[in-house]
C-alpha cells in the first residue's frame, strides 16, 4: 500500500523533506514507524504524535488510511 | 456608540452580541509574540474585561514581533507596557495586570475570576499547567503554539471537547523542543496566530460558526498550507488531571515531568540479576528474541495482562525501536507497576548483543520455556 507521510515542524528537520510517499506492508502505524525510526535515526529522540487521515490516532491503531502524518508539540509564542 | 459600530451592523453580531463582548472576562496568559496580537484585538473588539499575565519584561529582541511594545516600552514590565497602550486604544474596557508568573498557586483563583483563557506562553510547563487549571476551573482554553514558520490553534476544553493533554499527553523532556528565543521566528507568524486565537475567542463569546474545539489547525506561513486534524476527548486523562485537584495549588511545576520512563541499554540490563524480559510487541513481529527467557504481552493487551508481570523482578520491556516499550513502560508506571525499564535498542539489536555476551560467555544462554 502506498502512503503518503506529512512531517511538521522539527520532524520535517530530522526527516528534511515535509512529506514523502513509501511502500507499506505491515498492519500497525508502530511498523510504520519503525521503518522511519529505521530510516530517520534522529526521529527516535523527538516527541510527536500520528494522524491518520487527519484524525489523530494511537501507535497501536491498523494503518488504514493512505495519508500519515507526524505532529510535534510546539513551545513557542 | 459608534465605537463598535461595524460590529453592530452586522447582523450576525448587532447590539446583542457586542453587549455579549462588553460582559466578557479574557484572561491572557503571556503578552509576548502571541499574547500582543490577541490583547490588541480583544481590546479594539471591547472585550469588557481583559486580564493580562506576564512576569517578564520588555527587551530589544520582543520589538520585531510583539506590536504593542515600543521604544519607550523597554524595561517595563510587559503586562503594564501592553496595558499602556490598550488603555489608550480603548478607555471604555477594564484592563487587569498581573506582573508574575502563573504558578500552581495563584492559577486556579486567577481562572475563577475569568470566562476564557487565552494561552499565548512559550514554554511546555506553563502550557501544561494552563491546561491543567482550565480543566480544574472547567474554563474554555484558547490555545496557540508557534515553532519558526508553523503555527498551532485549537480550542480545549469547551463543550466536553478534548484538552491539550488529549493531544499531546505528557510534556516533551526538558530541553528537547525549544523555544523562540532560542531558534528564532518570522515576527509575522505570531500576529498571524494569535489574530487567530483573538477571532476563536470572539466566535466562542458570540457563539457564532464553528470554533476549532475538538481540531487542531497546523498553518505553514511558507507555504500556506493549512491542515486541520481531529483530536479525540480522552476521559481517563482528563479524569487523572480532575483527581489531582485537591492537591493542584500545592503542586511544584515539574510535577508532570515526573513520570518519565526510565530507558536503559541493553548491555546495563544483561548485567542485572533476575530481570524479565517483556517482549511487547504484536504476535506476527520478527524477529523472535528466543535466545532470552521472554514473556510476550503485545502492548495492546498490557492492562489486561497485569498478573503475567513478575512483581519481585525488574522488568526490561522492550520492542522494535525501543519507542513503544517507552510507552509500556510508562503506562506501566501509571498503573502502579515498579521497576520498569525500557530497553534502549529494537529486539535485531538485542539478538545481536546477547549473542556476542555469551560468546564472550558473560551470560549464559537460556533456552526458551
Amino acid at each position: 500500500m502506498q502512503i503518503d507521510i506529512k512531517y511538521f515542524g522539527q520532524i520535517a528537520e530530522v526527516t528534511q523533506q515535509k512529506e514523502e510517499s513509501l511502500e507499506f506492508s505491515g498492519t500497525l502505524v508502530s511498523e510504520l514507524l519503525d521503518i522511519l525510526y529505521n530510516k530517520y535515526t534522529l526521529l527516535k529522540d523527538k516527541d510527536f504524535q500520528v494522524a491518520q487521515n487527519q484524525e489523530l490516532v494511537s501507535i497501536e491503531a491498523k494503518v488504514t488510511g493512505t495519508e500519515i502524518a507526524l505532529l510535534p508539540p510546539f513551545a513557542g509564542g | 456608540m459608534s465605537r463598535y459600530s461595524r460590529h453592530i451592523i452586522l447582523s450576525e453580531i448587532g447590539q446583542e452580541g457586542q453587549d455579549k463582548l462588553s460582559n466578557a472576562k479574557v484572561l491572557v496568559i503571556g503578552a509576548g509574540g502571541l499574547g500582543c496580537p490577541i490583547l490588541q484585538y480583544l481590546a479594539a473588539a471591547g472585550i469588557g474585561t481583559l486580564g493580562i499575565v506576564d512576569f517578564d519584561v520588555v527587551e530589544t529582541s520582543n520589538l520585531q514581533r510583539q506590536v504593542l511594545f515600543g521604544t519607550s516600552s523597554l524595561g517595563q514590565n510587559k503586562a503594564e507596557a501592553a496595558k499602556k497602550r490598550l488603555a489608550d486604544l480603548n478607555d471604555t474596557i477594564s484592563i487587569n495586570t498581573y506582573p508574575e508568573k502563573l504558578t500552581h498557586s495563584n492559577a486556579i483563583d486567577l481562572f475563577n475570576q475569568y470566562d476564557i483563557i487565552i494561552d499565548g506562553t512559550d514554554n511546555f510547563e506553563t502550557r501544561y499547567l494552563v491546561n491543567d487549571a482550565c480543566i480544574i476551573t472547567n474554563k474554555p482554553l484558547v490555545f496557540g503554539a508557534i515553532y519558526k514558520f508553523e503555527g498551532q490553534v485549537s480550542v480545549f476544553n469547551y463543550q466536553n471537547g478534548p484538552s491539550y493533554r488529549c493531544l499531546f499527553p505528557t510534556p516533551p523532556e526538558a530541553g528537547t523542543a525549544p523555544n523562540c528565543s532560542e531558534i528564532g521566528v518570522l515576527g509575522v507568524l505570531p500576529g498571524i496566530i494569535g489574530c487567530m486565537q483573538a477571532n476563536e475567542t470572539l466566535k466562542i463569546i458570540l457563539e457564532l460558526g464553528d470554533t476549532l474545539s475538538g481540531k487542531l489547525l497546523c498553518y505553514n506561513a511558507l507555504t500556506l498550507q493549512n491542515s486541520i486534524l481531529k483530536v479525540k476527548r480522552s476521559q481517563e486523562i482528563i479524569d487523572s488531571v480532575l483527581k489531582d485537584k485537591e492537591n493542584f495549588n500545592k503542586q511544584q511545576v515539574d510535577f508532570n515531568c515526573e513520570i518519565t520512563p526510565i530507558v536503559i541499554s541493553i548491555e546495563e540490563i544483561l548485567l542485572k540479576e533476575s530481570i524479565q524480559f517483556i517482549d511487547i510487541r504484536e504476535p506476527h513481529e520478527q524477529p523472535k528474541v528466543d535466545t532470552l527467557p521472554v514473556t510476550y504481552i503485545p502492548l495492546s493487551e498490557l492492562e489486561n495482562n497485569i498478573d503475567k508481570i513478575d512483581k519481585t523482578k525488574d522488568k526490561a520491556i522492550f520492542c522494535q525501536s525501543g519507542i513503544r516499550s517507552k510507552r509500556a513502560v510508562t503506562l506501566l508506571q501509571e498503573l502502579n507497576v515498579t521497576n520498569c525499564f525500557s530497553v534502549k535498542e529494537g529486539a535485531v539489536e538485542i539478538i545481536e548483543i546477547n549473542n556476542r555476551h555469551c560468546e564472550e560467555g558473560t551470560t549464559e544462554v537460556i533456552s526458551p520455556k
